[in-house]
């Protein structure tokens, strides 16, 4: 069964038999990049473009790798500036690459939207790796997938993000992707941090980290962004720390084993301590690794979707 | 120069009419309302079918010449207003350059002077838009404007408030206050409500309206002036018209036909042209903006007529410019939404389109009764039509209406001597 769609914009209504296709797929995937030889020729003659309007390291090589372990081609268009100050339109942009007979677009892009926005210039198939305060599916898919490995199953499961929600895309994605499969999902922050009628999504919304911790199956810590200008809704690093940080003290006094995730990269001894982040709790390495296996996943399933389109 | 138009259904609450008439025009003045009239005359108009009501003025509409003539003209804003119905235009001073001096208001009577509709500017509140000082609000008051507002923006300074109120109170002209708290909307472009989080789109939160609009009520009672409420969206906004007018101040206010048509699920499809500020807001507020509109908190519909070029609006949906048009929207959704739906009665809604408007800004009357200029709009209330943005007479094409089939559809419109009809009508000569 192929997916319901022929892009992955978001997680936001996407059905859960998507969901699970994905998450299944991507467990063979990860079996393959364990092998000594890791490539496969799934993609072959396929041509992938990676059109990063964004800064960012750990998304695109993640994406590059699965691109690349699919045998696919691929080109990566890197616009440290925004597009508009270039002059030139994310449409005449787009089209121009598009003109090179290209199959599919990895988007980032501060804009939320633009994903959608790009579906109604170009045939070619359309991945979001994040646009704006949006979503980032790719991201939420291999926390998913994570949890599923760590924990059997992700329905019934607690899972708490903690962070500035408000401008979190991975937040948002989670919550989305989670509430689909079934989990109980929390979000946890000052309220500053958590945008007004989240609970509308039936979404428990926690301002006491404590309370979020003895909720939790799952903590999912994001960064605290400083370069989002999040720093005007909370007064600074070290108060955010003493609220929100998780500590190894926070969760022995919770008694609590609970799985920790972050999507990275860290900021240690803000959101999360450096113990905390090295303990046999974390998970977040493993979680790189299973973005690869998450993105070869959704770069088959949607790569060979266009073959039974043709 | 004698017209004949027979057959006509007339309303027009002013002098109770309500009925089927036969109206003599002679020279752009009504000469006979009959039963029935036998007159030799040089155009005979069968008008079976139709009604024909005191023509509509639209009080915020966006022209954009002087500076931006390739979204608008004067010229094609006056065409868009005789299809759309209106023979009255206020003209907003977000111009290049701004309507802020008497040149630019001459300039503007100049350019729509011997045309069918009535353009009537309104003047900046502060030099340049800006914000900073007074505009030279006696000298445009002399040259003819209606209001004066910075349109667009809130002033921001409160003392500057003050001034601009005590200040246009000697010309009795009104100020249009567009309610933001600049400080609330920074880089929002959505109403702030769970579907913009969802779409992740930076929010533009109702309390930025709210608030400006208690600040300036406040201003009001303390020292005087006119006060006129630009495009409310917000239900507590529609309580704080109604509590000042309760208290008998000096405001009014008005509702664009997209607020009370379109909710901010509109904004899910990341479409530019439902970006508009203020922002769509939620079901809640249009029922609170439907209920103003009932109980005569809300005195004025008008359509924040604001054409912006393709290419501007061909971005991502946070750096595309906020405003739709709304002139060859405006009526036929006003008849959808809230005639055929029972909302309002056809006399109310010429209360809202016509009288009240005409009444708020000092623009020329328009009733049906002789003896008066023939200043008036013929409709069909049950013709419809699918909106086809390409067929517009505006300059410019940014609408989220297009394709939506609407029911009741302006016929023509009679103003100055001149007569505009959109539809084909049996002439007998």
């Amino acid at each position: 069964m192929p997916l319901s769609s022929r892009h992955l914009l978001g997680l936001y209504g996407l059905p859960k038999s998507d969901i699970k296709l994905i998450l299944d797929t991507a467990k063979s995937f990860r079996e393959i990049i364990e092998r000594p030889i890791k490539k496969v020729p799934t993609l072959q003659g396929k041509t992938v473009v990676n059109l990063f309007f964004e800064s960012s390291t750990r998304t695109r090589i993640s994406f590059e790798l699965a691109e690349k372990r699919l045998s696919a081609d691929v080109l990566n268009f890197s616009a440290s500036t925004s597009s508009l100050t270039k002059g030139e339109t994310l449409k005449d942009t787009v089209r121009n690459i598009e003109a090179m007979k290209i199959d599919m677009v990895v988007i980032r892009h501060s804009a939320a939207g633009s994903p959608h926005y790009l579906t109604t210039l170009i045939d070619a198939n359309v991945i979001n790796a994040g646009d704006g305060s949006h979503e980032h599916p790719t991201q939420a898919l291999l926390d998913m997938y994570t949890i599923r490995e760590k924990l059997g199953k992700i329905e019934g499961v607690n899972v708490c993000i903690v962070g500035d929600i408000a401008h979190s895309r991975v937040a948002m994605s989670n919550i989305f992707g989670l509430l689909t499969m079934g989990a109980n999902v929390a979000v946890c922050g000052p309220k500053t941090m958590i945008p007004r009628d989240l609970e509308k999504l039936g979404v428990n919304c926690f301002t006491n980290i404590d309370d979020a911790i003895k909720f939790s199956d799952v903590l999912n810590i994001l960064r605290i962004q400083l370069e989002r200008g999040a720093a005007v809704n909370f007064p600074s690093l070290r108060e955010y720390h003493r609220l929100y940080g998780i500590t190894k003290e926070r969760l022995l006094k919770n008694k609590k084993d609970v799985l920790i995730m972050h999507p990275g990269p860290i900021n240690r001894g803000v959101e999360l301590s450096s113990d905390i982040a090295d303990s046999s709790n974390s998970v977040i390495l493993e979680q790189v690794t299973n973005g690869v296996a998450i993105r070869m996943a959704v770069l088959y399933l949607i790569g060979t979707r266009i073959e039974e389109e043709k | 120069m004698k017209v004949l138009l027979k057959n006509a259904y007339a309303v027009d609450p002013q002098v109770e009419l309500n009925s089927q008439y036969d109206i003599l025009i002679e020279d752009g003045i009504i000469k006979r309302v009959e039963k029935q009239i036998s007159e030799k005359v040089d155009e005979m108009i069968d008008l079976k079918g139709c009604v024909i009501v005191p023509a509509f003025a639209d009080v915020h509409v966006h022209l954009r010449e002087p500076g931006r003539e390739d979204e608008e003209t004067i010229a094609t804003g006056i065409n868009a207003a005789m299809a759309g119905g209106f023979t009255a235009l206020c003209c907003m001073p977000n111009t290049e350059p701004a309507i802020d001096c008497a040149e630019v208001v001459t300039f503007i009577k100049d350019r729509s002077a011997n045309s069918l509709v009535d353009v009537f500017p309104i003047g900046a509140v502060t030099k340049r838009r800006e914000g900073k000082e007074l505009a030279l609000l006696g000298e445009m008051a002399e040259a003819g404007v209606v209001g004066f507002s910075d349109d667009g923006n809130a002033i921001s300074n409160s003392q500057l408030v003050r001034y601009a109120f005590e200040y246009s109170s000697m010309f009795d002209l009104p100020i249009i206050e567009h309610c933001e708290d600049p400080s609330l909307t920074v880089n929002g472009v959505m109403n702030e409500s769970i579907n913009s989080t969802i779409l992740g789109l930076p929010p533009h939160p109702s309390l930025a309206e709210v608030l400006i609009a208690l600040r300036d009520v406040a201003i009001l009672k303390y020292c005087g002036g006119k006060l006129h409420l630009a495009h409310i969206s917000a239900k507590e906004t529609v309580e704080v018209l109604r509590n000042a007018k309760k208290e008998k101040l000096n405001v009014t206010g008005e509702v664009t036909p997209h607020h009370f048509s379109l909710t901010d699920d509109a904004v899910k499809s990341y479409d530019t042209n439902t970006k508009v500020n203020p922002p769509l807001r939620t079901q809640s507020d249009v029922d609170a903006l439907i209920e103003g509109l009932k109980d005569g908190t809300i005195d004025v519909i008008s359509s924040d007529h604001a054409p912006h070029s393709i290419e501007e609006k061909e971005w991502e949906f946070i750096y595309a410019p906020f405003g739709m048009i709304g002139l060859e929207t405006s009526v036929a959704l006003t008849l959808t939404k809230l005639y055929h739906t029972k909302i309002l009665s056809l006399e109310e809604i010429i209360y809202k389109m016509s009288i009240n408007p005409r009444k708020i800004f000092n623009l020329p009357k328009a009733t049906i009764q002789p003896d008066k200029t023939a200043n008036l709009t013929i409709l069909n209330l049950d013709m419809e039509w699918i909106v086809d943005k390409f067929s517009f007479k505006s300059k410019s094409i940014n609408t989220p209406f297009h394709g939506w089939k609407l029911k009741g559809k302006v016929i023509g419109v009679l103003n100055n001597q001149k007569m505009c009809l959109n539809e084909q009508l049996k002439i007998i000569k």
